[in-house]
């Protein structure tokens, strides 16, 4: 999984996927300090995640293994809220 | 997935059998604090129907073979969805109505 904060969300009616409900969250890689690093991409929403939180996102085939992306055409998931991040026993996030 | 803008589709008359029947969108990936295309390019399955100027959300690797026009076929890139909207900290980036009716002035 990568670090990411959530920038916004993307919109779309017509959609090929089949996943119903959840949406899509503008999600932008970054460090555990913060610092953004990488593009952007967008990322399915299985948690409710608000904008400017830092999540966990799972790419790949794995972004396929929760429940609302079960055989779905989702290569990327937000699957979790990050709380606190450690780095070598000092504290570098807290939500 | 990516935001990208469909740019054009290309044909191919000599194919695996099983790509036969499928639309082949070329696609330039889109910087979403932009909205400007990165001149990085794609090919991509078109699940969804896209047209040419769309912006569109690809999936990429193993995923792309799970929508019902990819499934079981050789197909590492498909576009799932045609997207209406983009919002980046509360403010609107990217409004499908307003890109169509510019579009249309355009030309």
């Amino acid at each position: 999984m990568i670090l990411a904060r959530v920038a916004g969300t993307v919109v779309a009616s017509a959609r090929a996927d089949g996943v119903r409900g959840p949406s899509f969250l503008l999600v932008q890689p970054c460090s555990a300090e913060g610092r953004p690093k990488g593009d952007m991409l967008v990322a399915l929403d299985a948690m409710g995640v608000g904008i400017g939180e830092t999540v966990l996102v799972s790419q790949g085939p794995s972004a396929r293994q929760a429940s609302v992306s079960d055989k779905k055409p989702i290569d990327a998931l937000v699957c979790a809220v990050v709380d606190l991040v450690e780095e070598h026993g000092a504290v570098v996030f807290r939500k | 997935m990516l935001l990208a803008r469909v740019a054009g589709t290309v044909v191919s008359t000599s194919k695996e059998p099983r790509i036969e029947g499928i639309k082949l969108l070329l696609l330039e990936k889109v910087d979403p604090s932009t909205m400007e295309g990165k001149k990085d390019w794609v090919v991509a399955m078109d699940g969804v129907g896209a047209g040419p100027g769309e912006l569109v959300m690809y999936v990429s690797g193993s995923s792309s073979r799970m929508t019902a026009v990819t499934e079981g076929r050789p197909s590492d890139a498909a576009v799932i969805a045609i997207v209406d909207a983009v919002d980046m900290g509360g403010r609107a980036v990217y409004r499908k109505d307003a890109a169509d009716s510019a579009s249309q002035d355009a030309s």
